[in-house]
């Protein structure tokens, strides 16, 4: 039969793309998984064959409660808060102009045109651009000027300040108090479906925890023998700015094919309705974007650990307030000699790109599934 | 279609083919003719290795030189950037290093270096370089790089003309320091420019030696002196004084906008090495002596704080006879003379030719023979790479905690993990 | 007659020419700095227009950068033919030849898409050393050409999955093999595919640094580090940097510009299809 011959050289012709893929994804994934569970570092870590014993956990160890490792629980934040506002900032100001190019103004492709441009160009080329924007003597701080006010000092990219800080030490009350808050609502959700037991049940769960979060200073272990103060800093601020503006045109895309992909008849039956513009968006557009602002979330999270090339091209790699886990694995590999390291905190990283991208691709593989049958 | 299809395809493989042909000729044969130079001389400190490329090309016209410079002062970028190509298994011919530790404790720990003493030996540069130098370059197995120049990295600039306007002498002192500062500051004066974090690190061995004296600091890198000792720690809240008299835009400017500050009379002083110098007579054309002044940092009058840059000769790289060829050109007194006087740096040779260079330089040759000799931490003479960075991380904290008993505690403890201390 | 302007609308534009404004402004900047004489750009004229124009600029930053820009116009050129065409095969073989366990495969490989670089990172090294094409842009294409095959594949597929089943079918039954069904049917009705995947791999790889900046030499850089490098000195003469910006950037933006439609459905094409 020549379909099965025809089927089997299909299999050979993806072979080798399989196999590809094999080695440089997951070969790799596992083998920078083992180097980061070794002790390869050091004097002679550039020798040919250097020598590399194995240590298991001790590089993770080290990241979060060695206290030479600040630099990283400093980027660990930052990479918190850089995902945060660029996720929230695209979205708000994507949904925004898709809005507003939903109410088919004259020359829509020109204004889409502009919105979208930004996100063709490479990090290197904005993060130069932006650079010279935000530089102590550059443009932005002097533009309050033109309507008479006084020119701004901010330091963008160099302000040591901080706000919004935590301390370290208390790391695990801290994630103890939040869990709890994430259990009380989950048990207000259960009440709310009307079955009170289990509710209440979850609900004290979450108030023991608060309480151990709150009062349980013994309970839970110090994971630093020092005081150590993270927070937002707000040298970040430019860098973000940047980034939104970069990708806000990505969302904006995307929700625009989102409000257009919403069926006429549920649109002309609003009107219909008498419901308001404003209405129309606040209970039937936006609420029906839900899975694009998914997908969104998803993407936008995905980018935002790739942020290296931005904050490299802002302000070089070593400042520290604006840092990054990207950023910290290239110079702790390459120029600190620490692959071990640098291999670990690379390992940290995949895990939070992982976190949000398994599910997604798993659901997508189970939406495929259920297509077919 | 279908010939489309099958063009395409064709063109692919073909394509494919060549690409595996261009790989085995890369492996195989090599590129005759050609010298890559790996170094972080870009900009303002590139006229000096200029000169020493047109002196090399001068003896060897066939040879193409590939200038492969990595900016960022203090090689910042650039050592990242050739861990990367020695991982790779492609070494450039020759590259930069410090002299010192960072050269011994990364490169030769790693037996990547090839021994020089052959080269040495050959030339007659055994007696040609002081001593103290060789045996900073060189361990029990051999020498392993050619230095080309000494810098001075305790110095302090200003511009005389602006410190006479504003009333202040340059401070014998850091307390003298601490007593003028609030004045510039009334007049608007930033009292120490400072620029991105390495330059802190260049600032911290200036008040180290400083504070401590050359005695206590060389026993720092001997592990006699303790990082956590209370000496030590009065070198950190010292440190700690005086950022507070520094700009606060440091860590977005570059070391060259920092010296233009003090140029430009937006800031009194700078501490900086003296390539400060070279940058400020061969870019900004300024005369020294007359439009810019120096002086040993405070209180380290009569050390001379040193580091010196090198070129070693990787094993396995394309092109080693002309390599070999310009670490001779390197190590000759032509090739001292024409860089240094450029560079802003005094000849590593003991026999160079002292009427090429200016008035800064002769001063320093002249303090390099008669003072107290110590060796710089921020440029890898005194300690490891795995130190150095671990030091760039520790002053991080500090610049943001502000906290002395934290940071000299720190210092201590990467001391231990990079086998300076022991305990 | 002429239609009133409703105060709506008025809103509406002034809104969008209002953001129009936010998003050029750093074109602006850039293209004015470009232009001017490295004497001439200081704080207060920062947003005027130069005087005098210094075109040299360019020239100057092309010096420096005209090496970069052949190595990425030899890098995007090759890396996104190779990737297009075996994504190509891929999605033909995941949208018309399926078997047991190739969607099992086609989600693994997703999930290359989405990995941070830098967990290959240090592997890639000691795998292009031991290939020995560390380096040269053979390496950085090979890389690339890799790591495009998740997005590559998912793209075709998504296309293929459009031409209907049966027009395979019936081809089978007159016979035609594997090959001749590709060659005969599919790739015939692949041209808007290509476009897409090869726009999408084109900006991608335009625009990559990390790989650059790691893999290769210095003779071999492609135009984003060596504008990096242009930047990331002294950045005191801020015109050349922003000449270079406008070199490394105008490629890209004119694909998108001319191309957009394409641009934009590469883009939807991992967000919205699944």
């Amino acid at each position: 039969m020549g379909f099965k011959r025809d089927q089997l050289i299909a299999v050979l012709m993806l072979l080798p793309s399989i196999l590809l893929i094999a080695l440089f994804v997951y070969g790799f994934i596992g083998n920078t998984v083992y180097v980061s569970m070794t002790d390869w570092g050091k004097d002679a870590a550039l020798a040919l064959d250097p020598v590399k014993n194995f240590v298991g956990l001790k590089n993770y160890a080290d990241l979060f409660t060695g206290f030479l490792d600040g630099r990283f629980r400093q980027d660990l934040v930052n990479a918190v808060f850089y995902s945060f506002f660029l996720v929230a900032g695209s979205l708000a100001f994507g949904l925004f102009l898709a809005v507003l190019l939903d109410r088919n103004p004259k020359g829509e492709r020109f204004f889409q045109t502009v919105f979208l441009y930004p996100l063709s160009l490479s990090f290197i080329v904005s993060g130069t651009i932006w650079r010279w924007l935000l530089a102590p003597d550059g443009g932005l701080n002097v533009l309050p000027v033109f309507i008479g006010l006084p020119k701004l000092e901010f330091q963008w990219l160099s302000s040591l300040e901080t706000t919004l800080t935590f301390n370290w030490q208390y790391l695990p009350r801290l994630l103890v108090i939040m869990i709890s808050l994430v259990v009380l609502v989950i048990s207000l959700f259960i009440l709310g479906k009307g079955s009170r037991k289990t509710g209440a049940g979850v609900g004290i769960l979450g108030f023991l925890l608060l309480a151990i979060g709150i009062f349980g200073k013994d309970l839970l272990p110090t994971i630093l023998f020092m005081e150590e103060i993270h927070g937002l800093n707000m040298a970040t601020i430019g860098i973000i700015i940047a980034a939104v503006w970069q990708y806000s045109g990505y969302t904006m895309a995307l929700f625009l094919a989102g409000l257009r992909g919403i069926p006429r008849d549920l649109v002309k039956a609003a009107r219909l309705d008498g419901a308001s513009e404003w209405q129309y968006y606040r209970r039937i557009a936006i609420p029906m974007l839900k899975p694009i602002t998914l997908s969104a979330v998803i993407i936008l999270s995905h980018i935002s650990l790739k942020i290296f090339d931005l904050i490299f091209a802002m302000t070089g790699p070593d400042n520290v307030e604006a840092g990054h886990p990207s950023l910290l694995m290239y110079l702790t590999t390459f120029r600190a000699n620490q692959f071990a390291k640098g291999a670990s905190i690379a390992v940290v990283l995949f895990i939070l790109a992982a976190i949000f991208i398994v599910p997604y691709i798993v659901s997508s593989y189970q939406g495929r599934k259920a297509a077919e049958l | 279609m279908k010939s489309i299809c099958k063009r395409l395809f064709l063109v692919t493989l073909m394509t494919i083919g060549a690409i595996a042909f261009s790989f085995s000729t890369m492996a195989g044969g090599h590129l005759k003719g050609e010298l890559e130079i790996f170094s972080w001389w870009a900009g303002d400190e590139g006229p000096a290795l200029e000169a020493l490329i047109d002196l090399y090309k001068k003896q060897h016209p066939g040879v193409k030189v590939i200038n492969a410079t990595v900016t960022g002062g203090s090689g910042i970028n650039a050592k990242a950037v050739l861990k990367t190509r020695m991982l790779g298994g492609n070494p450039p011919d020759s590259f930069q290093v410090h002299a010192g530790q960072e050269l011994i404790g990364t490169w030769v720990k790693a037996k990547r270096m090839e021994d020089l003493t052959p080269i040495f030996k050959e030339m007659g540069w055994m007696n040609k370089f002081p001593k103290d130098l060789i045996n900073l370059i060189g361990t029990d197995e051999g020498i392993w790089s050619v230095p080309v120049n000494i810098h001075r990295s305790n110095v302090m600039w200003y511009v005389p003309a602006n410190l006479k306007k504003w009333g202040v002498k340059a401070p014998k002192s850091w307390a003298d320091f601490l007593s003028i500062a609030p004045k510039l500051k009334a007049k608007g004066v930033t009292p120490l420019a400072l620029a991105t974090n390495w330059t802190a690190n260049h600032l911290w061995e200036s008040v180290a030696l400083g504070v401590l004296g050359p005695d206590k600091y060389d026993k720092l890198w001997t592990g006699e002196l303790s990082f956590a000792s209370s000496d030590a720690q009065k070198v950190w809240e010292m440190f700690g004084k005086i950022l507070m008299h520094t700009n606060t835009d440091a860590s977005s400017l570059s070391w060259q906008q920092a010296t233009d500050m003090v140029v430009n009379g937006q800031a009194a002083f700078n501490i900086m090495g003296d390539w400060a110098a070279g940058y400020m007579s061969t870019t900004l054309k300024l005369k020294p002596g007359k439009d810019f002044g120096w002086a040993a940092s405070p209180d380290t009058g009569g050390v001379f704080m040193f580091l010196a840059d090198s070129f070693g000769l990787p094993k396995g790289v394309t092109n080693r006879d002309n390599a070999i060829a310009w670490l001779k050109v390197l190590g000759s007194r032509e090739g001292g003379d024409a860089f240094n006087p450029l560079k802003g740096s005094i000849s590593s040779r003991l026999d160079s030719d002292l009427g090429k260079y200016n008035a800064y330089l002769q001063s320093a040759a002249a303090d390099f023979g008669k003072n107290r000799i110590v060796g710089s931490l921020a440029h890898g003479v005194t300690a490891n790479e795995g130190f150095m960075n671990d030091f760039a991380t520790v002053m991080g904290m500090f610049l943001k905690s502000r906290n002395a008993k934290q940071g000299s505690m720190a210092a201590q403890a990467i001391a231990i993990q990079n086998g300076i201390a022991t305990k | 007659m002429k239609t009133q302007i409703s105060p709506g609308r008025l809103i509406l534009y002034s809104l969008l020419i209002l953001m129009v404004i936010v998003y050029l402004i750093p074109v602006y900047m850039t293209i004015i700095t470009a232009l001017k004489f490295p004497e001439d750009i200081n704080l207060l004229t920062s947003w005027d227009f130069p005087d005098r124009i210094n075109w040299g600029s360019f020239s100057q930053a092309y010096d420096k950068l005209g090496p970069n820009l052949t190595n990425s116009i030899i890098l995007t050129i090759t890396a996104t033919i190779l990737s297009t065409l075996l994504g190509s095969l891929n999605g033909y073989v995941f949208s018309k030849w399926k078997f047991r366990g190739s969607e099992t495969i086609f989600t693994l490989f997703l999930f290359g898409m989405f990995i941070p670089y830098q967990i290959i990172l240090i592997p890639l090294f000691q795998v292009l050393r031991a290939l020995n094409i560390y380096g040269g842009l053979p390496g950085l294409i090979l890389a690339h050409v890799v790591y495009g095959i998740p997005i590559t594949s998912l793209i075709f597929r998504n296309f293929y999955a459009q031409i209907p089943t049966g027009l395979i079918k019936s081809a089978q039954l007159d016979g035609a093999g594997f090959f001749r069904i590709y060659c005969r049917i599919v790739f015939p009705l692949s041209a808007p595919g290509f476009v897409v995947a090869s726009i999408w791999q084109f900006t991608q790889i335009w625009n990559e640094f990390l790989w650059g900046i790691c893999l290769t030499r210095h003779t071999s850089n492609p135009i984003t580090v060596g504008l990096a490098q242009l930047a990331g000195g002294q950045a005191v003469n801020w015109n050349m940097p922003m000449a270079g910006s406008i070199m490394a950037g105008l490629p890209v933006v004119l694909v998108y510009i001319f191309l957009g439609k394409y641009f934009i459905r590469g883009l939807l094409e991992g967000a919205i299809k699944e």
